[in-house]
């Protein structure tokens, strides 16, 4: 038996895109940039993807860059955009609970002497309006906010960010890293107000070393990797085909968003319902999270004692967050769980795969751990 | 042209009657961990073995490199192979050495004739290639005492033999000639240092890991197995039993006083590792312990665990500093793989105050505070599974 409840780490690779990649790797093998028809062929996919992963985001598929993964995305938009704007600011908002692909570009554009204004989560895991709108001036010249928190699901209100720039009157770029939202959530960055925005297709079901860039038409940052110009001079490089085809028939697979999203809420609602009949789980996740993630702590049982005894079993999970090994939570403690609640939570994540039965084996693994392990 | 390897033994030189059993180790020892490059042919004479690659493809760096961590070898270098006949010694110096020589200032040779009727003597010979050299390498000079490399010509009865600076071998004596012994081995920076210590005094190992599961990782098991695949280019095959721990650790948990849970746990272990050693016919526990290194390190702790083992403890890192063993551990190839931060079982239900100074008696009371200790010990042997590493 093998339950995958980690889909926020990555999901398994849906069978559409399998056969895509095959074919690339056995037929349509072709350079996208021959003029054969090799090439022609190869280049007919790279659009019919640009259009599919468009598709998702309600975009024109010439505002789709492929990158090779979603921190790659990350790191070009917040560069590429500090590049473009330099001249006319030194100011830099975004929040303490981002992806450390976004992170750690801070760090460092901190100490080239830019002023990060970093975020707090508030009670609700998400922050305040108020401090967004105090943060952003006249001098700011990028915002960088995370469409979901990554370890309890949280929804942010990246809109309101556009409007605090367009009150300001600031010359700053809106970026939205939307690794973990894409293809869950309805996303539309035009009427949001995003200028970029990034994505990745292995936790969408698609291969992992693919992502892309939405970079609004008419908005200019500068290049990542400079060569023979493909991805409209952004990403050098002969396109990885199988990856990109790949990604395209992943985001042709995903099923109709708002009814995904009514499912996982039911599942999401059984699964919590079904841990409020074990003595002492507490769910971490606010109910108005995205139903994909529910983050949960196991009184008395170690993250990693659980973690380990469920793997026994087939039962995949994680820690709070798969990237931030060995350090607490800091929404976990900004949403006010006491040190012991954090360091039992765990993140259960679902796809559209996901079943009760997923959902009951877990809780069965859980009572077994509860029974065996807790202190 | 021909290349070789020449190894010069060690210590061995100095075995009397037995030095051809220790060689004939070595030798087997050296055949196990070229066999992935491909075949070779061994040669014994005198105080060196001649490594000859059967296919003049075989990756020459690689084999140089595996060799140079096969313990009993003192020194090691590549050779050209050469008629005996100056003119073509002289050319086979310039052709084989010549590239390495233009990279550096200073050069030397030396002689060495074991073919008495050879018509030149060793310092004419040294004379005929230096001169030689000097000729055809543009920009060298001679400096007989810092030398950068120093040309050495060996003229044997069959054959000459050419070749520049040597390598430092591992030293120590042939892996196998020392007997076998039992490794604790947990996962930090000392147990695979205290490991390849004992393989270099010709110790073969046998590995035994504690783990806890759920509390200790199946990524913690890993890097145990990732150790001693590194001690294994020293050590040769390992056979590792990975002992299921869980049940003893929640016991002592359960019932002994928690300042004496790491000296009751360590004597468990002790006394399990001892039952497969001994099954295992190793005449010997290895641990990776320092003196006052930790709690259960002390003389008083180390006491109290000692007399568990029906064996010898060997630990060779007990008078050791730990930057010490971190050297040994980065040079070995370890310390980037014991660094990384899985829990083991040592660490799993510590106490906050162990104690340093507990007697024997106080360890043998905490112990019994386990009424079936033995049939613990018993299925934690009997849940031993093995694995071959290397």
């Amino acid at each position: 038996m093998e339950v995958y409840l980690d889909n926020s780490a990555t999901t398994k690779v849906c069978p559409e895109a399998v056969s895509a990649i095959t074919l690339m790797l056995t037929e349509n093998y072709g350079n996208p940039s021959s003029t054969h028809r090799k090439g022609l062929d190869a280049s007919e996919t790279l659009l019919k993807a640009r259009k599919q992963v468009a598709g998702i985001l309600s975009c024109a598929p010439d505002e789709i860059y492929f990158t090779a993964g979603g921190s790659v995305a990350n790191n070009t938009a917040i560069f590429g955009t500090v590049q473009a704007l330099r001249r006319r600011g030194n100011r830099i908002v975004t929040t303490s609970i981002e992806h450390p692909s976004v992170l750690r570009c801070m760090q460092d554009l901190e100490s080239k002497g830019f002023e990060v204004i970093y975020l707090k989560p508030n009670r609700n895991g998400s922050f305040s309006q108020e401090d967004l709108f105090n943060a952003i001036n006249k001098n700011t010249i990028l915002v960088s906010i995370m469409a979901v928190n990554n370890e309890i699901g949280v929804i942010n209100p990246v809109s309101m960010a556009s409007k605090a720039i367009k009150r300001a009157g600031a010359p700053a770029l809106l970026h939205c890293d939307a690794v973990q939202g894409f293809g869950k959530l309805p996303i539309n960055p035009a009427k949001e107000g995003i200028d970029l925005l990034s994505v990745s297709a292995h936790k969408v079901h698609g291969p992992k070393g693919v992502g892309a860039l939405y970079i609004r038409k008419g908005v200019q940052i500068r290049p990542h990797i400079l060569g023979g110009g493909q991805e409209n001079g952004m990403f050098a490089g002969t396109e990885p085909m199988p990856s990109i085809a790949g990604f395209g028939a992943a985001c042709a697979a995903i099923p109709d968003i708002a009814k995904q999203l009514d499912k996982m809420t039911a599942l999401r609602n059984y699964t919590a319902e079904r841990l409020k009949t074990l003595p002492k789980v507490e769910i971490n996740s606010p109910h108005d999270s995205l139903p994909y993630i529910i983050n949960l702590s196991v009184a008395g049982i170690p993250s990693e004692v659980l973690i380990n005894h469920l793997s026994r079993q087939g039962i995949f999970i994680s820690a709070g967050s798969a990237c931030k090994k060995g350090h607490r939570s800091e929404v976990l403690r900004a949403i006010g769980l006491p040190v012991q609640q954090i360091d039992s939570a765990v993140r259960v994540s679902f796809s559209r795969y996901s079943t009760d039965a997923d959902a009951d084996a877990l809780i069965n693994g859980i009572e077994t751990a509860i029974q065996r392990f807790r202190r | 042209m021909k290349e070789i390897i020449l190894i010069k033994n060690g210590e061995l030189a100095l075995k009397g009657l037995n030095r051809n059993t220790f060689e004939d180790m070595m030798i087997k020892n050296m055949r196990h961990r070229l066999s992935s490059l491909g075949n070779f042919t061994f040669t014994k004479s005198q105080s060196t073995i001649t490594v000859t690659p059967e296919d003049d493809s075989v990756d020459r760096d690689e084999a140089v490199r595996r060799l140079s961590k096969v313990f009993g070898i003192a020194a090691l270098s590549r050779a050209a192979v050469c008629e005996k006949d100056i003119d073509i010694i002289r050319k086979t110096a310039v052709e084989y050495l010549g590239d390495a020589l233009s990279a550096v200032k200073t050069f030397k040779v030396e002689a060495k004739r074991s073919d008495k009727k050879f018509p030149l003597t060793s310092p004419q010979i040294c004379e005929e290639v230096g001169g030689w050299l000097l000729e055809h390498v543009p920009g060298l000079r001679v400096d007989v005492h810092n030398p950068d490399i120093t040309v050495t010509v060996e003229v044997r009865d069959k054959q000459a033999f050419i070749r520049g600076n040597q390598l430092h071998g591992a030293g120590g004596m042939p892996v196998g000639s020392g007997g076998n012994a039992c490794l604790l081995i947990s996962g930090g920076i000392d147990s695979p240092v205290a490991g390849w210590m004992m393989a270099k005094r010709g110790v073969r190992l046998t590995g035994v890991h504690f783990a806890s599961p759920p509390y200790t990782s199946e990524l913690a098991e890993h890097k145990v197995h990732e150790l001693l695949e590194k001690v294994t280019e020293y050590a040769g095959r390992i056979r590792l039993f990975t002992v299921e721990f869980t049940e003893i650790q929640e016991a002592i948990r359960d019932n002994c006083p928690e300042e004496m849970f790491t000296i009751t746990m360590r004597r468990f272990m002790m006394k399990i590792a001892s039952a497969i050693a001994m099954r295992e016919n190793c005449g010997a526990l290895i641990t990776g312990e320092s003196l006052g290194q930790v709690a259960s390190q002390t003389l008083h702790a180390l006491g109290c665990t000692d007399e568990c083992a029906s064996i010898p403890v060997f630990r060779p890192c007990i008078g050791m500093d730990k930057n010490e063993i971190v050297e040994i551990s980065r040079k070995i190839d370890t310390f980037e793989i014991s660094i990384r931060p899985y829990e083991d079982c040592c660490t799993v239900f510590t106490p906050k105050h162990p104690r340093t100074r507990a007697t024997v008696d106080m360890a043998r009371k905490a112990e019994e505070m386990i009424a079936n200790g033995e049939e613990l010990i018993q299925r934690a042997i009997d849940s031993a599974v093995l694995k071959i590493i290397g």
